[in-house]
């Protein structure tokens, strides 16, 4: 990805590097509207979550990364990094939003509503 | 008619291959004329690694000699640089005076090596990997021997070291990424490309920033790294990219990105000027593979010879290694992602790993290692958007397989094998053998079957088969078995089978287990990431290097996690005393950090409940300074151990039993286990540590110990078996590490000692405990493994080991929105 998608509804802002991100983990950033969690596959791919279970609120980032998925250190509910979305036997049961992320030559956007 | 003019800046694969595509379309339509700046005709780059590695000469890949140039009448200026593009006056200049005027210009001037900017960079011996030149530098240099240092472990870092390592030197490649050619390859295919390195003389270290180039008398002498390791070299290869050569362009004035920018017909913003190849940016992408110039090259050759329509719509790539012996293939999306299925397979015995990643029906990417005979297929797959829902059972196994399986239900399948088609690789065993032995012997089952005929009792990978032959010889009299349960759904093998392998089989990492034992996912999952952690750490003490993103949050962080996040922290009170030193340091730990919440637990000691991540390691700080560590209380491991007053005040003590369980506690702790373990001792039968409901109680009697074990007291409420008695603490000592020991060996992951107690029997383990020679041995391992264990992880990150852990990313967003 070379250039931010454009939208003059979101303000990017460069919160670090990807290699910041521990492979196969997450790190937390404090948010307008709550915890965000980032998280980085064992494949290097990165995505960005508000750092909250569906099911209970447990903070997401704490848990184990595998593959592009990540397991709530709370109780074990399993959630695609990429679409929050609940997954096996929780699925259709929530869903933790997703955080716009994009990254440009290795840095991190996050990406909030207004400018 | 006067030909046009057709100038060619570049003589590289490129360039020449447009003249020859233009040429193929119309030969009579240019006056061609091309500029190179190596001295010698063009020559297929992408063979050099070939040549480095001595397997080929530069006579084999020279793809246009001199009499293609003759006889296209074509000019070539050889070792002569264009310095500059008059696009007024439509002409090139080149360095030595040569000026040629053009009607169309094709820009093919490729690409430059990065070169990183490290101290000694300039020192002699310090080359790239680009051309013939570097290349014969590098012969040269390997003429002399020694070692070599190759930074970057992509393809051509990889296929640079190998022809080093061919040609005699010692190739050390030095990666700044956890996995080798990261950008095609995961995690298990990069294991299993470092391992067959390695089998071809070249080390590759992983994780490694380079900070400086060594030199001796203006000579390289080796490459040191940011944590300080230095690496002896003669011959110093930078393979960590390529640098699209832009600048003629940028300097007449042409738009220019990260490469010279083209549209669809590969024209610049200049109409009259075009660009192919490395120098070109493409919809915002700079390729460095040959295919999409290939592609290029003959869209540029429809334009240049007014075919009308021709677009070049960017490629989907993938990516084959050069190195004798190593087969990997990698295409497309091969991480998956958003929306994507995954297909494993994994052949341990033939060193092959696959895996093709799907969405929704259609081929995304793919991955292979070890057998890439279908790379081509999936690559065909994949570009034609297939739907493959169809194949979806056989995909993996191939085209061969797919095609003569298409339409036809499996138990057919296995029906009509030949008798003679092997079935177990491991045991070789035909499909013949089995369904005789069915037959005449009357098997019914498929332990029957392993018994019998030794198909599906290695590996375990044919069951699948065989439990079809059973179907299939026995028709409705069959019943599928079920094995040991499987660890979790990434495997078929149980607990057992994969500690024993990691043992027998000597694997040391989790993705040398995984490829070990045909995981069918390709990194594991929740549930057997921390089980094949613990099992690494137990089978190797010291050896291994524990996975943290395998561990559970608690492990990960040393503290346990609550309901709003926060933690709670427990310290060591060994044996259950504590001091009113400590008890200040606590009470200010508590005031200082506004701890909410202090409990006194069940396992006598102290819990701070509800402090903010952030604040752990500045609280652990304040409790190391008095003395205090970890208690563990989070930890698959020693937790606590309970202990009544004893002799030293009790009347009724008949042992010091407080003595015994500070002991045990100070020799034991840290050490990790498959689940929980927690001691008491109680020093009368009266039994105030309540050592009769923990996985190992002492209770101490006037003739000596008797140690219980398999108690429990939560979910499940037990009462300990008395396993033996012993009449000195030093026996007490030695029985309990070697009972901590076997289970450790033993036990399943998250099987608490009165389960697998449970499952293997008292009898066994007392038989163990009771044989002195056994008991030693035991005890022996334990404390071995102790050696590397009783290292207080709170000091750790205190002194600032995995940092990043407790620290937010980044407090810019606050900041930006305070």
């Amino acid at each position: 990805m070379n250039a931010l998608v454009k939208d003059p509804q979101i303000t990017w802002i460069d919160v670090g590097a990807a290699t910041d991100i521990p492979r196969r983990g997450a790190r937390r950033l404090k948010g307008p509207q709550g915890e965000i969690a980032i998280f980085r596959t064992g494949d290097g791919q990165v995505f960005a979550l508000m750092d909250a279970c569906p099911h209970k609120g447990g903070p997401l980032s704490q848990g184990i990364v595998h593959g592009a998925s990540v397991t709530c250190p709370l109780h074990g509910r399993v959630i695609d990094l990429a679409t929050g979305e609940s997954l096996g036997a929780d699925a259709g049961k929530g869903c933790a939003p997703v955080v716009p992320l994009q990254v440009r030559d290795g840095r991190l956007f996050i990406g909030l509503a207004g400018s | 008619m006067t030909k046009q003019r057709l100038v060619v800046i570049g003589n590289g694969m490129a360039g020449c291959r447009a003249v020859e595509e233009v040429l193929k379309r119309d030969p009579d339509l240019y006056e061609i004329t091309i500029f190179g700046t190596e001295p010698r005709v063009n020559y297929d780059r992408i063979m050099l690694s070939p040549v480095l590695a001595g397997e080929k000469a530069f006579a084999d890949i020279v793809l246009n000699d001199e009499a293609w140039y003759g006889d296209h009448a074509i000019t070539l200026h050889a070792g002569c640089a264009v310095t500059e593009i008059d696009r007024q006056a439509r002409l090139v200049r080149a360095s030595d005076g040569t000026q040629a005027a053009y009607d169309r210009l094709i820009l093919a001037t490729g690409s430059d090596p990065v070169r990183l900017p490290l101290p000694g960079a300039d020192l002699a011996g310090v080359v790239t990997f680009r051309d013939l030149d570097d290349v014969e530098a590098m012969v040269a240099a390997a003429d002399a021997g020694g070692e070599a240092v190759v930074i970057g472990g992509g393809l051509l870092g990889l296929e640079a070291a190998y022809g080093l390592a061919r040609r005699g030197m010692r190739a050390t490649v030095i990666h700044l990424m956890d996995v080798l050619m990261e950008r095609q390859l995961d995690e298990s295919a990069g294991f299993l490309l470092r391992s067959a390195l390695t089998d071809r003389g070249v080390e590759t270290v992983l994780g490694a920033q380079s900070e400086a180039i060594l030199g001796e008398n203006g000579k390289v002498s080796g490459l040191q790294l940011k944590d300080g390791r230095i690496i002896p070299c003669s011959l110093l290869v930078m393979a960590v990219g390529i640098r699209p050569n832009t600048a003629l362009a940028a300097n007449c004035g042409l738009k220019v990105g990260r490469g010279v920018v083209v549209d669809d017909q590969m024209r610049t913003s200049d109409p009259a000027v075009f660009a192919i190849g490395e120098c070109a940016e493409h919809r915002g992408i700079a390729y460095g593979l040959v295919a999409p110039i290939w592609e290029m090259c003959r869209t540029l050759a429809d334009v240049l010879t007014g075919v009308d329509d021709c677009a070049y719509g960017g490629s989907v790539l993938q990516t084959r290694l050069k190195v004798s012996g190593v087969d990997v293939f990698s295409a497309g999306r091969f991480s998956g992602g958003e929306g994507c299925e995954d297909v494993v397979f994994r052949d341990a015995g033939r060193g092959v790993y696959k895996r093709v990643v799907l969405e929704q029906g259609r081929v995304a990417g793919a991955v292979l290692f070890g057998d890439v005979a279908d790379g081509g297929w999936y690559f065909d797959l994949m570009k034609s958007q297939a739907d493959v829902s169809e194949l979806r059972e056989t995909l993996i196994f191939g085209q061969a397989v797919t095609e003569a399986l298409r339409g036809v239900d499996p138990k057919s399948a296995v029906a009509a094998m030949a008798d003679s088609q092997e079935i177990c690789g491991c045991n070789g065993v035909c499909k013949g053998a089995i369904t005789t032995a069915i037959a005449d012997l009357g098997l019914t089952t498929l332990e029957d079957v392993r018994a019998h005929t030794k198909a599906s009792a290695s590996c375990g990978s044919c069951t699948p088969l065989v439990e079809k032959l059973l179907a299939v010889t026995l028709g409705d009299a069959f019943q599928a078995q079920t094995g040991p349960k499987p660890v979790c759904g990434c495997t078929h093998h149980g607990h057992e089978v994969v500690r024993r392998r990691i043992v027998s089989e000597g694997l040391k990492s989790i993705p040398a287990v995984m490829q070990a034992l045909e995981w069918t996912t390709p990194e594991g999952c929740a549930s057997c990431r921390p089980a094949l952690n613990y099992y690494l750490i137990c089978a190797w003490p010291g050896d291994y290097q524990d996975d943290k993103q395998s561990r559970f949050v608690n492990e990960r962080v040393h503290a346990n996690i609550q309901k709003d996040g926060t933690y709670s922290v427990v310290p060591r009170m060994w044996g259950g005393m504590t001091s009113p030193q400590e008890l200040r340091v606590i009470a200010d730990v508590a005031d200082k950090f506004a701890i909410p919440a202090v409990k006194v637990t069940g396992g006598q000691r102290i819990d701070l409940l509800g402090v903010k991540k952030d604040d752990l390691p500045a609280v652990w700080a304040d409790l190391n300074a008095a003395g205090m560590v970890s208690g563990h209380a989070y930890a698959k491991g020693l937790r606590t151990v309970k202990t009544c007053v004893g002799t030293d005040w009790c009347r009724f003590g008949t042992q010091d039993s407080t003595g015994l369980g500070v002991r045990l506690e100070k020799f034991m702790w840290g050490s990790w286990a498959p689940a929980k373990v927690k001691l008491a001792v109680s020093g009368c039968p009266r039994n105030c540590a309540e050592a009769t409901c923990k996985d190992i109680g002492v209770v101490c009697v006037d003739s000596g110990f008797e140690i219980h074990i398999g108690g429990a007291a939560g979910l499940h409420i037990q009462g300990t078996q008395l396993l033996t008695k012993v009449a000195s603490e030093d026996e007490a000592v030695w029985t309990i590490c070697a009972i901590t020991q076997l289970y450790r060996e033993e036990g399943w992951y998250l099987e608490r000692i009165y389960k697998w107690m449970a499952r293997v029997g008292l009898e066994t383990i007392r038989a163990q405990v009771e044989d002195p020679h056994a008991r030693k041995a035991l005890y022996d391992r334990f404390a071995y493994s102790q050696r590397f264990s009783r290292t207080d992880p709170w000091a750790e990150r205190v002194a600032g080991r995995h940092a990043d852990e407790f620290n937010p990313l980044s407090r810019r967003l606050e900041f930006e929105r305070a």
